[in-house]
Order: C-alpha cells, then sequence, then structure tokens
C-alpha cells in the first residue's frame, strides 16, 4: 500500500504548533465529540477495532466500557509514555512531531469515560520531549482546549505531566499507578482492576500515548473508515521502530500487516553492508527473536506474528547481521530485566539474576553441559509465576533463543568443554615425551 | 550549607501539590527538584524533603532508591550516560564506553578528579534509531562518532 497517508507522522511542516495543528483540522475531532454522548464514542472507538498500542493489544473500545459511568469518586486517566522497551522510541516522535493529536486524543477519552484529571506519564529520560508536551499543553490551555467549561460547554479536565525517574517496570499499568502517587513501582495484583481501583484507589483507565493518538482521526472519519485499515483483526497504522544493523534506522508509520521484508528492504534501506541476517526481534526486546527463515513473507501485526510464536509488541524492530553473537546479545537483554527487575516476586528477582550469571559463563567460554538445559528451566520457572508480565518478558526471549538458535549456545559450550580436555591432551603428550 | 528550598522551588512544589489529592504524589516531584538545586541526594536532603511533605525519612529513602535517575551520591557536573543496550550495542556503544573511560580516564561509575565528568552505562534511553547514543544530564547526543564525542567533551571541559 504505496499510497497509504499517515494518521499520526503526517507529513506537514511544524505540526507541533498549535496554530497549524487547528489550520489543519486539528481539534475538530475534540468539537464533535463534545456533541456526542459518552456512548456513542465509545461505540465508534469500538466499531474501529482500535487495539491498544502498549504491546497487550487489548481493544481499546471494550477497556474504555469497562469504566464505570455512574460513580461518586473521581475518576482517572493515565496516558502512558514510560517507553521504556529496548528497541521501541515511538512515543517521543509523537511528542515531538504531532502532540496535538494526542492531547486531543486524551481530551476525547477524557469526555467519553467522563474524566475530569488526565495525567502523562513520561519517562524521566525524556526531559527534552516533557518541555515540548508542556508547551503544547500550554499552548492548548490558552486556547481555552484543556481547562474549566471547555469551550463554553460544562465540560471539565485538566491534563498534567508526570515525570518518571528511570524505572522499566513503571510502563506496566499498575506499577505506574504507584509510581503517580509517589511510591515505589511496583506492580500491583489483578484483580482488582484499575478500572474499579486505579489512582488512589478510583476507577482509571490507561492507554498508550499512540492508542490515545489514533482516536481522534477515529473520531473524525468514522469507526469503519478506521477498521479498513490494515490487517481487520488488528486494524489501524502502527509506528514500527528500526534499528540495529539496518541503512535507514527510524520511526515508520504503515499499515499493520505490512511485510516484514518490505520494512527492512524497501524502508529501512536493506542491511548494513548488504550482509545476511541472523535474528531479528520484532517488537521490543521482549518479544520471542526470529529467525532468518521465518521472515519471509511474514505480515507485521499480532495475528500473523502469532504463528512464528512472537508478538508485535511495542513496534520496535531489531536487525542483527550474520556476524552477531546471539548468546552476547540476549545477554545484554538478560542483564537489562536483571537490573529493572523490581524484586517483588522471587522468581523474577533471583530467576534474572540466574539467569544472567549463566549466560555471562556460557559467553566467556566456560559454560557447562548442563548449563543450556538449567537456563531453560530457570526461564520455565520464571514465566507465569510472578504478578506482572516482566516475568515473562525476560523469559521469553531466552527460552525463544535457545530453542531457535540452539546451534550457537551449543557451540560455545562445546569450546569451552574442549578446552580443558585439550590442555589434558597437552600435557599427557609433554610427560609421554619426557 | 543549610539545606533549603529556593522561593521558586518553593512555587514549584506547591504547583505540583495541586495536581495530585495526596502529598505523596508530589515526592517525585520534590525530588527532581531537590536534585536540580542541591545535584545529589543526601541524608540530609531526603530528610527535608520528608518534612516538606510530611513523608517520614524511610518512605523518602525507599522511593529515592528505587528510581536510578535520582542521585544517591555526588555525580560531576556533566554526567555522561551511555546507552549499551541492544539496539545502540549493535552499533557499537561499548566502543563509545571504551572511547570515554581511555580519554577521561575514569571507568564506569567514576568521576574525574575535576569533578567534571561522570560516566555511567545507561539501560535503553529510547533512541535506538539514532544509535550509538549518549545522555549528558537532560540532553541527548546521537549518532555518536569519535570526532564527534571528541567535540562534545572537549567543549564541556572548556565550559564553566
Amino acid at each position: 500500500m504505496s499510497d497509504f497517508q499517515p494518521i499520526i507522522l503526517k507529513n506537514i511542516t511544524d505540526l507541533h504548533n498549535i496554530e497549524v495543528y487547528m489550520k489543519n483540522g486539528g481539534y475538530s475531532a475534540f468539537k464533535k465529540a463534545l456533541k456526542l454522548t459518552p456512548e456513542a464514542i465509545i461505540e465508534e472507538v469500538k466499531k474501529s477495532g482500535l487495539r491498544g498500542r502498549g504491546g497487550a493489544c487489548f481493544p481499546t473500545g471494550m477497556k474504555w466500557s469497562f469504566m464505570p459511568q455512574k460513580t461518586d469518586k473521581p475518576k482517572y486517566l493515565c496516558a502512558n509514555g514510560d517507553e521504556s522497551e529496548p528497541a521501541s522510541f515511538k512515543d517521543r516522535e509523537i511528542f515531538e512531531k504531532n502532540p496535538h493529536q494526542f492531547i486531543e486524543g486524551t481530551l476525547i477519552a477524557c469526555k467519553a469515560m467522563g474524566i475530569k484529571t488526565a495525567y502523562v506519564y513520561i519517562r524521566g529520560e525524556y526531559y527534552p520531549w516533557i518541555v515540548m508536551l508542556q508547551k503544547a499543553i500550554d499552548d492548548a490551555y490558552a486556547k481555552g482546549l484543556i481547562g474549566k467549561n471547555i469551550l463554553g460547554s460544562d465540560f471539565s479536565t485538566e491534563i498534567y505531566i508526570h515525570r518518571g525517574a528511570g524505572a522499566y517496570i513503571c510502563g506496566e499499568e499498575t506499577a505506574l499507578l504507584n509510581s503517580i502517587e509517589g511510591k515505589r513501582g511496583m506492580p500491583r495484583f489483578k484483580p482488582p482492576f484499575p478500572a474499579n481501583f486505579g489512582l488512589w484507589g478510583c476507577p482509571t483507565t490507561i492507554n498508550n500515548i499512540e492508542t490515545l493518538a489514533n482516536i481522534p482521526p477515529i473520531i473524525d472519519n468514522g469507526g469503519e473508515w478506521f477498521s479498513k485499515i490494515g490487517e481487520p483483526k488488528h486494524a489501524g497504522s502502527l509506528l514500527y521502530g528500526l534499528s540495529g544493523h539496518i541503512n535507514k534506522p527510524g520511526i515508520y508509520e504503515l499499515p499493520s500487516g505490512t511485510l516484514l521484508t518490505d520494512l527492512i528492504y524497501k524502508y529501512g534501506g536493506g542491511v548494513k553492508d548488504n550482509k545476511a541476517i541472523k535474528m531479528i526481534i520484532p517488537g521490543g526486546s521482549s518479544m520471542p527473536p526470529l529467525t532468518a527463515g521465518e521472515i519471509e513473507g511474514l505480515q507485521m501485526d499480532n495475528e500473523h506474528l502469532k504463528s512464528v510464536n512472537s508478538y508485535i509488541g511495542t513496534g520496535g524492530i531489531v536487525v542483527m547481521n550474520e556476524d552477531t553473537d546471539v548468546v552476547k546479545v540476549i545477554k545484554r537483554i538478560t542483564k537489562f530485566y536483571y537490573h529493572e527487575s523490581c524484586g517483588q516476586c522471587t522468581p523474577c528477582r533471583e530467576g534474572c539474576g540466574w539467569m544472567l550469571r549463566i549466560l555471562d559463563r556460557i559467553d566467556k567460554g566456560m559454560g557447562r553441559s548442563e548449563d543450556i538445559e538449567l537456563l531453560r528451566d530457570v526461564a520455565n520457572n520464571i514465566e507465569g509465576n510472578t504478578i506482572c508480565a516482566f516475568g515473562d518478558a525476560a523469559a521469553w526471549p531466552v527460552k525463544w533463543a535457545i530453542k531457535k538458535f540452539m546451534p550457537d549456545f551449543e557451540k560455545k559450550v562445546k569450546e569451552s568443554v574442549e578446552l580443558p580436555i585439550a590442555n589434558k591432551v597437552h600435557s599427557l603428550r609433554l610427560t609421554v615425551q619426557e | 550549607m543549610e539545606i533549603k528550598f529556593t522561593e521558586e522551588n518553593l512555587k514549584k512544589l506547591e504547583e505540583a501539590k495541586s495536581h495530585y489529592p495526596t502529598n505523596d504524589a508530589a515526592l517525585m516531584s520534590a525530588l527532581w527538584l531537590a536534585q536540580y538545586q542541591f545535584g545529589w541526594l543526601s541524608t540530609d536532603v531526603m530528610k527535608y524533603v520528608g518534612n516538606l511533605l510530611n513523608i517520614p525519612y524511610e518512605h523518602v529513602l525507599g522511593v529515592a532508591e528505587f528510581y536510578t535517575m535520582y542521585n544517591k551520591k555526588p555525580v560531576g557536573k556533566h554526567h555522561l550516560q551511555v546507552c549499551t543496550n541492544v539496539s545502540c550495542m549493535l552499533c557499537g556503544g561499548y566502543d563509545v564506553v571504551d572511547y570515554i573511560s581511555n580519554k577521561l580516564y575514569i571507568s564506569v561509575g567514576e568521576t574525574t578528579p575535576d569533578g567534571k565528568f561522570t560516566l555511567i552505562e545507561a539501560e535503553c534511553l529510547g533512541s535506538c534509531g539514532t544509535a550509538p547514543m549518549m545522555q549528558i544530564n537532560d540532553y541527548y547526543e546521537e549518532n555518536l562518532t569519535k570526532d564527534k564525542i571528541d567535540a562534545i567533551l572537549d567543549k564541556l571541559a572548556k565550559s564553566e
């Protein structure tokens, strides 16, 4: 689909400027939504088939409908811009290039669920982008688009930015709630779900930045229009992030279901130095990696990726060439999870460190023959045994890399086993000669 | 040195408090303000912040320890945080660490004797498309090459 027009990262200069944004039809969807009933907005989003862009791919309309319409408690919206998954860097592109579409989407979400306070959680490292978004929010306040009695209606809402301080786990929705409450970002048990018991025990919805940025075009053009973009089961466009050994890395907005080979060779300009591909991570470091044999004809959306036992995640694609040391890459990823584990659940806290130590000795040529089995065993015992999905995220890359790249692991272990034997034989020979 | 927020920071803290229904929630904003004013979070600073917000010191310490960006020990004037996660590693993130380490004669986690530079290895900073990269205090330096690193460090070394 070469005639595809980007929905979020539109090709308009200075779109981050509120004047330019409004000249190009900005905030018209919000004005339209102000006249609609909450049910009608949620129905439209449901019809669009929009799924959450944070990795779990949960239908957004359904998530919104979980919020109680009648309650005495205040309700909250949290926009998740923690974006700490290695290889994903899409939200900062939205803050930089089209912050107002995200703000507009947030306002529509607030209207649909009757929310008076929205928090935008942004990772602490993104200071320059926090400044950019704050500027955009201030401009919108000045135009009377946020605040009390917006545009003369009886609808009021406030949007605040909450700056994180460097914790990957705060991208997990319940950890994010704890972080906003000023606590350590440790995930909570579910149930109760945030829609009933979220921020300060009040009904709360958490949406990804990209998800909210998709809302204005849905309200503008209708849910049906949106549902026809890309793959029906995972409708809309995705912000694919290309990085690693690739000629033109960056963010590409394309319809879901775009061929992975097209992404790499047509848009990404191919692999650096024309080398062959060894491994690909399809959607952020926690997603099971793919082999070169699996990429031919593979469409990039959640349904098709399931056929090769992987997921779309955040759409961050890492391309690795034939010279890449798989064990080193997996070790680095595991080191990340070891560093970022919040320490709440034993399997994850202890398991990540254990996996790192095993991988480290395999990488250094001191691995034992039983290490690969042990590694798989530890990974299997982390997966599914933790409060949040972090445990799965740490276990998957290890588990699937062993499954798909066994020869690389075996080679490293074998080399290390043979070395002492060789030494022994060598010394024996010397003794005999003497 | 007496530990006390400037008038401006006190005003900012009041504004942050107004965003949330509880005082506790303003803790992260307060710790950021403290870090910008005092450079790092000493025990006394954390106690001061706790008193301001009516939060026990232990809770403040717990939060400060949990988040990696709060400095629990003094850092140099320019905090060089080099990303070495997957995408940066593939594009030479570790070479950047080694190069800076050799150039400044410090290893990872150390500060130069003049107190100007601290070098650390950071986890993914969300700049994978422009790897390798590093964050210096609040700002990003992307697509690093040896020449670029030389230029950046020389400029920073000369600045007051």
